[in-house]
């Protein structure tokens, strides 16, 4: 298996040779066969699942089902019913503040976040914050970015109610030691939700594993539709999950005046379900299974590594994050002496390269970096050493284009 | 023009060696503008003498065309008086949204090089930032 086999599933790569496609963190290419699963699911099989007595919803809902259980052995959950299918991760993230958050949260209690948060991973507890008289602590990272020990046992303690800590950052890269939270969190008596975005993509994930009380990701950001997203929830909490949204497919009896809930988790999912999307995260999910994440973590840090490699050698160019490319899931960020991120973007688009600018959803992150703004190249195994090359050469171009000279 | 021209021939010209860039002792309004997504932040500064402006400046910090955009914008607005400096900033934010004619061109001169920044969705809030923040500086003062 090479890169360039793997390319040719990829029907915008092998059309677009010329584009170089660097914001996989914002959201990844799709292969062939993902979208073939989202349209053999909407000409095959197409009908409301969960609900209808003939054969097409039955399909559909075997389908949907199926992915279901895919995404709990992905994850390492027990079982499928602790799987919840939502759109993304920043829905998920609310499900558990409006839920969990709202329901188990009083004044005095604490909220421990990290400041690499994305902004999904923090809003959420800001509104639980002011509804509940709560309080956000907050917790800060090294050098490198990574949260160490010492920070993790003097902000999670006998306060702390809720940990909310994204895996791996979407800025740095960086893998936060969230086993180790969660061992803190839990002997502190805290419930610990883990923002997994970045991190499902790039690492295998166990979720029994890290004990973790709730997890979640995206499937856009590894290789599947958008609008389809996972949240697993331990079986102890969900079971005394109130429900989030209210309406149809959600109920088990309604009279005029009140409802008893269906069974879990559809007790989650209220209206009709993406089902197609699900069916191709489940192609998704096959087919990063396939690749293997011993593949994908090698070409990450080979191409992360050259990358770095060839930023290193550029003065005026400034890397976030640790310096070992092992530690950055296939993200780097920088910025670029004298000229601002989004002209930086804006050149390189004018040679078909695509990064990312701004401030990436993590404003707090970037006060504490204390810049305003940074670029963000972000690699996936698709990428290849070539597309490395062009874009390093291309960033020494837009130093001339900005009229620094060559 | 092509992006990559229009920084090199005016852009950049503008960005790195602005005329205008700099504190007021005495201005009439200052009024600051910010694009909290990409960090732009600028502080425009007027001087309003007999309902002429009689001198702008800015200092701050942004992107290339940010920067660039309120340096010509001021080019312009000098010596104009208030109502002229508004209409001004009309034809501007026509021209980004592709509506200019060929007056309104001619009249913003040099800051119509900017015209192409309206096929740059992701670039309008940054030409016209200065643009917005006169205007908005203009109509709350009735000296």
């Amino acid at each position: 298996m090479t890169v360039e086999e793997l390319r040719k599933d990829f029907p915008i790569l092998e059309n677009h040779p010329e584009v170089i496609y660097f914001d996989s963190a914002a959201t990844s290419q799709r292969p062939r066969q993902v979208t073939d699963a989202v349209r053999d699911f909407y000409e095959t099989a197409n009908a409301n699942p969960l609900r209808g007595l003939y054969e097409w919803s039955t399909e559909a809902t075997a389908r949907y089902e199926a992915a279901r259980a895919h995404v709990a052995r992905f994850i390492g959950a027990a079982s499928p019913e602790q799987i919840v299918f939502t759109r993304n991760t920043t829905e998920s993230v609310n499900l558990v503040a409006y839920t969990y958050g709202l329901a188990n949260l009083k004044p005095g209690d604490e909220i421990a976040l990290s400041v690499t948060e994305h902004h999904s991973n923090i809003l959420p507890w800001q509104m639980v914050r002011d509804r509940t008289g709560a309080r956000l602590v907050w917790l800060e990272p090294d050098g490198e970015g990574i949260l160490t020990d010492a920070e993790i046992e003097e902000k999670i303690g006998e306060r702390t109610k809720l940990v909310a800590i994204g895996q791996v950052s979407n800025v740095l890269g960086v893998t936060h030691p969230v086993a180790r939270m969660i061992e803190r969190a839990h002997a502190m008596g805290a419930r610990v939700m883990v923002d997994g975005a970045q991190a499902a993509p790039h690492m295998p994930v166990n979720v029994s594993e890290l004990n973790a009380d709730f997890y979640a990701f995206s499937g856009h950001k590894l290789l599947g539709p958008m609008g389809i997203g996972a949240l697993y929830v331990k079986q102890e909490v969900l079971e005394n999950l109130p429900p989030f949204l209210t309406g149809g497919e959600m109920i088990e009896y309604v009279t005029r005046e009140s409802a008893t809930w269906a069974e879990l988790p559809h007790r989650f999912e209220a209206g009709t379900v993406n089902a197609a999307g699900a069916a191709g995260l489940d192609a998704a999910l096959t087919y990063l299974e396939r690749v293997g994440f011993p593949f994908i973590r090698e070409q990450e840090e080979k191409l992360t590594k050259r990358l770095m490699g060839r930023l290193a050698s550029m003065p005026y160019i400034r890397v976030f994050g640790s310096g070992d490319p092992a530690k950055h899931a296939g993200i780097v960020t920088f910025t670029m002496e004298g000229v601002h991120p989004h002209d930086i973007a804006s050149v390189l688009n004018e040679d078909h390269i695509c990064i990312r600018a701004g401030h990436h959803c993590a404003q707090p992150l970037m006060q504490f970096l204390g810049v305003g703004s940074t670029a963000r190249a972000s690699l996936y195994f698709y990428n290849t050493e070539e597309e490395v090359d062009r874009f390093a050469d291309a960033l020494t171009g837009v130093r001339e284009v900005m009229g620094y000279g060559a | 023009m092509e992006l990559k021209q229009l920084y090199r021939e005016i852009v950049n010209e503008h960005n790195l060696h602005p005329t205008h860039r700099g504190i007021m002792a005495d201005p009439t309004i200052v009024l600051r503008g910010v694009n909290p997504s990409c960090g732009d932040d600028i502080n425009l500064q007027l001087k309003i003498e007999n309902g002429m402006i009689a001198d702008a400046m800015f200092d701050g910090s942004g992107c290339a065309i940010s920067q660039a955009s309120v340096d010509m914008m001021i080019d312009g607005i000098i010596g104009k008086s208030r109502e002229e400096a508004i209409a001004l900033a009309g034809k501007f934010m026509g021209m980004i949204r592709g509506e200019g004619s060929e007056e309104d061109l001619e009249a913003l001169d040099e800051a119509a090089a900017l015209q192409d920044v309206a096929h740059m969705p992701a670039r309008v809030k940054c030409a016209v930032l200065g643009w917005h923040t006169m205007e908005e500086a203009l109509e709350s003062f009735h000296g």
